[in-house]
């Protein structure tokens, strides 16, 4: 019994809850280098551990029926979706992820307004943080939802939008959003306006997100992160722990810095990105999109000659890569031709896949070695001297209009130049657009010979081409 | 309480900031899907609002759900984020057996 109430003084757990956010921040610092990150990650993982062990001994009824079914349940699901889901899957992945704890954020808030009977007797904070929260929560669940349906292409990718009456429509939702909050704040303490208020949160996050393309998708699933870590340290407000606070205040940071880099990359504002720019330069664009030239189309025989005979071969990949699963006939590829003393490097855009750093993971699945994945900034001023550009699946992070055309949807996103190299080999299924359904004259330039067919196949067939020769 | 609670918001934002500014661009994946994990930790605030007096039932029903939600967040986000981190791991050379298979 002495031991039980050592355990529950009210010191001890806020020291435990202490070594928690210690640990999140030691762990996250241990993400900077690829040799610590699995150790920092699992060092968050232990503070979450202890975090959730004070918790337990910190609560004061009973329903440990309950917390075990909820637990139980959470594991159920998460365990078997994180051990299953394909690395090419990883950006729906996170959505979901974020979704569920922007859910868990907003009910947590509704019980409080309900156990309280709408914040009567507490003070005016308590409720303001307890709306934000809940209307946060509800548009990051809502939110990460959507871009969850997207990229795993339960929705269209396209941007759904209104039209002109978009922001005008987004506006007034928000409005309603926040006067509910503003009725509760003001003394009334109806459930239904609070109820509202969820609603009116939950078809902005479906308004929000559903006029994005699918190409800015990682900027925005990034954004609700930092979102729902915001929401997070509301709760911490709410329920006055300052361990929630510390690790909102943190998620909060780091998504938006994030988000911040990742628009960066793209060269575009956030605002740019957010409210739905790309759906409008495409309506008026879209028609003068042809561009003049042939298409040439070429055997895997003849890639296998040009890229043996060459000096330097520089392999592009992109989500067609990832898609078909040929990374690691990539390296096999990559393998031969460094037998035939050809060197090869592999640039890697910012944005390549669906999120920054998702095509490192990638080819790190496949044992490719890390000095061999340049930046684009390291390998741009390569490709002059480069003999071969081999693309692999990528399109609109090579697409020379980002540079060329002014009114081009992708006008000033930075890009692989690979169309100063040599000759540029480009793999594709067929002549369809990118993610972002822009044409790229890169596949018409006269440099440019076209591989057509499944990559994985394509580059079996170019492995086995090398090695006759 | 409030300023106490402030204070601490804006410092570990700053430390937020500090800390995720040294992320190399290629580990920027694993890193979003690292402090998505640790938003999870809202899942305490389901365990907190469920061991307080007076819950309703339908209050525990919604809590169950957030405390699943939680866990999922929590349990899913570390485990994938251990999965992609563990690619970067130096490997030692597969042999040539394992290659062919692939």
């Amino acid at each position: 019994m002495l031991a039980t109430s050592f355990l529950q003084q009210a010191d001890f757990l806020r020291i435990l809850y202490i070594v928690a956010f210690a640990l999140f921040i030691y762990g996250l610092s241990g993400l900077t280098g690829p040799r610590t990150a699995v150790r920092g990650n699992r060092i968050a993982a232990v503070g979450m551990a202890i975090a959730v062990i004070a918790t337990l001994l910190d609560r004061g009824e009973g329903n440990w029926a309950l917390i075990v079914i909820g637990v139980a349940l959470g594991t159920a699901i998460g365990v078997p979706a994180a051990r299953r889901v394909r690395m090419t899957a990883m950006p729906q992945m996170v959505a979901l992820f974020n979704g569920v704890g922007g859910g868990a954020v907003f009910l947590i808030a509704w019980a409080e307004f309900r156990n309280t009977g709408g914040y009567r007797g507490e003070p005016t904070y308590f409720a303001v943080f307890s709306l934000f929260a809940a209307i946060i929560g509800s548009v990051s669940f809502w939110g990460s939802n959507i871009a969850f349906g997207k990229l795993q292409e339960l929705l269209p990718g396209r941007p759904i939008t209104l039209g002109r009456s978009q922001q005008l429509v987004n506006g007034v939702i928000a409005a309603a959003a926040v006067a509910c909050a503003v009725a509760i704040v003001a003394g009334s303490h109806s459930q239904l306006i609070f109820v509202l208020m969820l609603i009116a949160a939950a078809i902005l996050g479906n308004l929000v997100v559903l006029p994005i393309g699918g190409a800015d998708m990682p900027v925005v699933i990034s954004l609700l992160n930092a979102c729902t870590g915001l929401a997070a340290a509301a709760t911490g407000f709410e329920l006055d722990s300052f361990v929630l606070i510390v690790s909102g205040a943190l998620v909060g940071a780091s998504g938006t810095l994030l988000t911040m880099m990742m628009s960066r990359a793209m060269n575009r504002s956030l605002a740019n990105v957010l409210f739905g720019a790309f759906g409008q330069v495409q309506a008026g664009a879209g028609t003068a999109a042809a561009y003049e030239g042939t298409v040439r189309s070429v055997t895997p025989e003849d890639v296998a000659i040009m890229l043996s005979y060459a000096h330097k071969v520089v392999v592009v990949p992109g989500y067609g890569m990832a898609v078909a699963q040929a990374q690691h006939a990539v390296r096999e590829l990559a393998d031969e031709l460094e037998k035939k003393g050809v060197e090869v490097e592999y640039a890697i855009h910012p944005v390549a896949g669906r999120m920054p750093g998702h095509m490192n993971v990638l080819l790190a699945e496949a044992n490719v070695p890390y000095p061999a994945l340049k930046e684009m900034d390291d390998i741009n001023p390569e490709f002059p001297q480069t003999d071969v550009a081999l693309v692999i699946g990528a399109n609109d992070v090579v697409n020379p209009a980002a540079r060329n055309e002014p009114g081009s949807p992708i006008y000033g996103m930075p890009i692989l130049n690979v169309d100063q190299s040599r000759q540029v080999v480009v793999m594709k299924r067929s002549m369809a657009t990118g993610f972002a359904g822009i044409d790229n004259p890169l596949f018409l330039d006269e440099k440019t010979a076209m591989l057509f067919g499944d990559a994985k196949e394509s580059v079996l067939k170019l492995v086995s081409g090398v090695k006759a020769l | 309480m409030l300023v106490t609670n402030l204070t601490i918001l804006v410092l570990a934002g700053f430390v937020g900031f500090a800390v995720i500014s040294k992320v190399p661009n290629t580990l920027h994946t694993p890193l979003m899907s690292g402090t998505n994990a640790i938003h999870g930790i809202v899942l305490l605030g389901g365990l907190l609002v469920i061991g307080l007096a007076g819950n309703s039932a339908f209050n525990k029903v919604i809590l169950v759900i957030a405390i699943a939600f939680g866990t999922i967040n929590v349990v899913g986000g570390f485990l994938v984020t251990d999965r992609m981190l563990e690619m970067f791991k130096r490997k030692p050379e597969p042999p040539p057996a394992e290659d062919a298979e692939q």
